[in-house]
């Protein structure tokens, strides 16, 4: 048909864009993603995102802080070198509790922002992608894949009627800040 | 520029209706109070004439702490300018409300423990202060400038008193914003709430010292108040959470919906790892440096008739909560919540139990008649005296200048 990959219909008000989710999906257009500048309530649900997976990532990491923070104790203090610290015996759990639980913490923060960045690819030094530069600022972005969905021309109309300011044909997925 | 439609079809004139079997149940439950204080009290054996005094503390003290707990979130609210909680506001403006009758209660119950020296025996008895008697006791006199009868009771008055007064006020104003409207008093309310957190969070812990600190006066612990401000918070948490969902069952408040609820399992959730946070920090710190006068308290709780429930108060008010509200879908659902709650509020009994009873009646403690029946009692009255606040004012305050934030509230 064409070379355009993505439709984009931007909005200047939320309650436009959520009005032309809802005319998308009743005339079965599938939506590629959503792009806005805030949060806003209940636009997972209507679109159908799973939730994030990232308390998965926060888990593994904050148990593998566990292991690490207890190892390194009880290597050090009761295993390689026993000490003896106030008559206590060489393994005092309960002195082993705040630094285990601050590497737990610690591993757990530092492990979800990584995974967090790694899955966003917000890596030092990398450009970040969008599809829209004003999703970023003012307008309410929705993003349709023109491949998948065939029929432009109703999209055209049926975005323009729930008040898309403007109707986007882009021949390359992201534009980057570049 | 709004995301929602704005329309809704809540009835914001809706009253609860206090009685059926409601009603009924916590008359029975005060009956039933009642008569395990009388059996107790009435005995001719002075240690079970001693545990009912304990009991009437524990409960008392506890039932205080809830009420004070529903003040201490609304000003929490208020200072915050908090949004979600608008819609079930009323509910600890109820417990809010009552405070005074609870205040009352406990100070009648320490007062008279104090007198017939049934309670807080460490520090008021024959001759402690006095370096002639064979009585004298170096520690307690030393703290005598503190701890002494017309001292300790000034304080109670003066705490509770000032808490009561806050806690009036704010539920009156609140009340008053129904009929006049307008921001008057909502401005107002904030800047009472400011003052009296500052009021509360500097003496709660003194109170705390006081009231069951005292009773192992040779005993002492900076931790001690934050700890009991720990539990007193989760415990109105959990008060709160579930009048809410049994009122909501009873089909009142259909605006609170599932995002409430998980803002409560939050706080809950939190909390409880905050009571968890306070009360290692006392016990390792006390474990870690091994000193005689401070290693008693948990040397007493760690005799046998202790032991287990000293372990199963740290399963019950820890690792209940953390494994169970860790899930997000948990905090959502009203069953679930309903069970935490009341399993904290059990909990958190238990707790007080093992802060009131080896320093009152030590190794002849019991676990019968007197504690189930005072505890009932003190639900029954706590109960009774909650609804019949909440049935007497509209379930919502309309005119609450953030409550559409509140219907639309979603996390």
């Amino acid at each position: 048909m064409s070379n355009t990959k993505y439709i984009l219909g931007s909005f200047a008000d939320p309650d436009d864009m959520m009005h032309g989710i809802d005319k998308l999906q009743a005339n079965n257009i599938s939506i590629y993603d959503c792009f806005t500048p805030m949060p806003i309530h209940g636009i997972e649900a209507k679109l159908g995102v799973r939730p994030s997976r990232l308390p998965i990532a926060a888990f593994i990491f904050g148990a593998l802080g566990t292991v690490l923070g207890f190892s390194l104790l009880f290597y050090t203090m009761s295993y390689d070198w026993p000490m003896n610290i106030g008559g206590k015996p060489s393994m005092p759990l309960p002195n082993f509790v705040p630094v285990t639980f601050e590497v737990t913490i610690l591993l757990c923060a530092l492990g979800m922002v990584a995974t967090f960045f790694f899955r966003n690819h917000l890596f030092p030094g990398r450009a970040p992608r969008v599809m829209d530069l004003r999703a970023t600022d003012d307008r309410f972005i929705i993003a349709i894949d023109a491949q998948e969905n065939t029929d432009h021309t109703l999209i055209d109309g049926l975005l323009k009627e729930a008040g898309a300011v403007e109707v986007k044909y882009n021949e390359r997925k992201y534009v980057s800040y570049e | 520029m709004g995301t929602h439609n704005h329309h809704h079809d809540y009835n914001f004139s809706e009253q609860f209706q206090f009685a059926g079997i409601a009603k009924v149940l916590s008359l029975v439950a005060i009956v039933v109070g009642i008569a395990a204080i009388a059996f107790g009290l009435l005995s001719s054996d002075h240690i079970m004439v001693e545990r009912t005094y304990a009991n009437l503390l524990l409960m008392g003290y506890y039932f205080t702490c809830v009420c004070a707990a529903g003040a201490f979130f609304v000003a929490l609210q208020l200072v915050t300018q908090s949004a979600w909680s608008a819609g079930l506001i009323r509910i600890p403006q109820a417990m809010a409300s009552i405070l005074p009758i609870a205040s009352i209660i406990l100070l009648v119950i320490v007062a008279l423990g104090l007198t017939t020296h049934n309670l807080y025996h460490h520090w008021h008895a024959e001759g402690l202060t006095d370096p002639n008697s064979p009585n004298y006791d170096k520690l307690v006199a030393g703290k005598a400038a503190f701890l002494n009868v017309p001292g300790f009771l000034i304080r109670q008055i003066l705490f509770m008193g000032s808490y009561s007064i806050f806690a009036f006020i704010l539920a009156k104003l609140s009340y008053n914003e129904d009929l006049a409207g307008g921001l008057t008093s909502y401005k107002k309310s904030f800047k009472l709430s400011a003052i009296f957190l500052v009021i509360f969070g500097f003496t709660t812990p003194i109170w705390s010292f006081d009231t069951i600190m005292s009773l192992e006066a040779h005993w002492f612990s900076t931790m001690f108040g934050w700890y009991n401000f720990a539990a007193m918070w989760v415990s109105g948490l959990a008060a709160i959470t579930v009048i809410l969902i049994l009122v909501k069952k009873a089909g009142y408040m259909s605006w609170v919906n599932e995002n409430h609820l998980h803002d409560l399992g939050k706080l809950m959730f939190g909390f409880s790892i905050f009571w968890t946070y306070v009360w290692f920090a006392q016990f390792m710190l006390i474990y870690y440096s091994n000193i005689p006068e401070e290693t008693v308290y948990f040397y007493k709780r760690w005799e046998p008739e202790y032991k287990p429930w000293f372990w199963i108060n740290i399963v019950i008010n820890f690792v209940a909560p953390l494994l169970v509200l860790v899930d997000r879908d948990a905090k959502r659902k009203e069953n679930i919540m309903l069970i935490v709650a009341i399993v904290l509020l059990c909990g958190h009994w238990l707790d007080y139990y093992i802060m009131v009873m080896p320093g009152t009646v030590e190794s002849h403690r019991g676990f019968g008649f007197i504690e189930i029946g005072t505890a009932i009692g003190f639900v029954g009255i706590f109960t009774f005296l909650v609804l019949s606040k909440l049935s007497k004012h509209p379930l919502v305050p309309k005119n609450h200048p953030f409550l559409d934030e509140s219907l639309h509230h979603q996390i």
